[in-house]
């Protein structure tokens, strides 16, 4: 050791001799082993169970509170409207108005099963969310896609649908070659992609985040000596307020999936182009 | 060849970074503005405010790309 004063020295970070080093979260957090039926395709791990049991929740709870409605509804059917209305006034009347109502079943399925699936990623006995694995973004993007291009295709034909978004008018003619495929890759291929990729990246980022925190505020307490022990209240603090930060964004991914599916299904439906 | 520069470490950090300068001023100049459209008429708010929200879910998908192929291509 070079002829340092003691005061400088304790700000060293030395690791002790047990424990093994800190080590940053990799991709590998999202690819937990199989519970059971290891090496078959359909052994569930965590995540996958995560969400098997609030898409359990979820039913349970849609269920119980429309089973028997009445005209002055119960303390469990008002909770229930409630859930219901809060899709209707913010995203349906917002975006589309009237004419969206058919599809309320859809966006309000969609609104609650992202939020409870995003939500458990700061939920103790699982913390992680069930749409932090490709598979669930995927499958919900794929029916959205289905849904915006059926209900546009219903309304317009196939020829005039796609005529009205690959050749959108008030454009010169020589234009097309430039807007038809840009308009083409935007709609039909980019669309479902960034549904995917937004909420698959954003709850992922959001485990990383807090997996680097807290694993950095074992790290600086445990293993650890001198000064530097007290980086560990400052990562810790900035771990909660991650987690306060991922109540924000999982309620916000939900609202952008279903308005964004609201704004995709408006678009193919409406008659002003 | 002589080496003249040398990198450790991971270079999918650096990319990550300058895929977020971007929509990191998208956002932020979106928001203003809809915050400075919002003070200018309260009525139009809810208008606004969703909006607001579209642009950002289209700015950020460009960062968040930027972080996935960081994963990708390691």
């Amino acid at each position: 050791m070079l002829n340092v004063p003691a005061a400088v020295r304790l700000l060293v970070p030395t690791s002790g001799d047990e424990g093994e080093g800190f080590h940053a979260p990799t991709i590998e957090e999202f690819f937990p082993p199989q519970l059971f039926g290891e090496g078959t395709w359909w052994g569930p791990t965590r995540i996958d169970l995560t969400g098997f049991f609030m898409a359990g929740v979820l039913s349970l709870f849609f269920v119980l509170a429309f089973k028997r409605t009445t005209i002055v509804p119960g303390k469990l059917q008002n909770l229930g409207e409630m859930a219901v209305d809060a899709v209707y006034v913010n995203v349906i009347d917002e975006v589309m108005g009237a004419k969206g109502r058919r599809f309320a079943p859809l966006l309000v399925t969609l609104f609650w099963m992202i939020l409870a699936f995003n939500i458990t990623g700061i939920v103790p006995p699982f913390m992680i969310a069930g749409t932090s694995v490709i598979g669930v973004p995927l499958v919900l993007a794929l029916v959205s896609y289905a849904v915006f291009n059926w209900a546009g295709i219903k309304e317009h034909g196939v020829g005039a649908y796609l005529k009205m978004n690959l050749f959108p008018p008030g454009v010169p003619k020589p234009i097309y070659v430039l807007v038809t495929p840009i308009e083409f890759i935007s709609t039909f291929i980019l669309r479902p992609v960034t549904l995917t990729i937004r909420l698959l990246a954003n709850m992922m980022s959001g485990h990383l985040l807090l997996v680097l925190f807290f694993g950095a505020t074992s790290y600086f307490l445990f293993e650890v000596s001198g000064l530097m022990k007290s980086v560990a209240i400052v990562s810790y603090a900035m771990g909660f307020i991650f987690v306060l930060f991922e109540v924000i964004v999982a309620l916000l991914q939900a609202y952008i999936f279903t308005l964004l599916t609201a704004v995709y299904i408006d678009g193919a439906t409406s008659h002003e182009h | 060849m002589e080496l003249l520069a040398e990198i450790n470490g991971n270079v999918n950090a650096i990319g990550y970074g300058l895929a977020a300068i971007g929509p990191g001023i998208g956002i932020g100049i979106l928001v203003g503005k809809a915050l400075e459209g919002i003070a200018r008429q309260p009525e139009a708010t809810g208008v606004l405010r969703t909006n607001m929200f579209l642009g950002i879910a289209f700015t950020e998908a460009l960062a968040l790309i930027g972080l996935v192929a960081g994963f990708l291509f390691t």
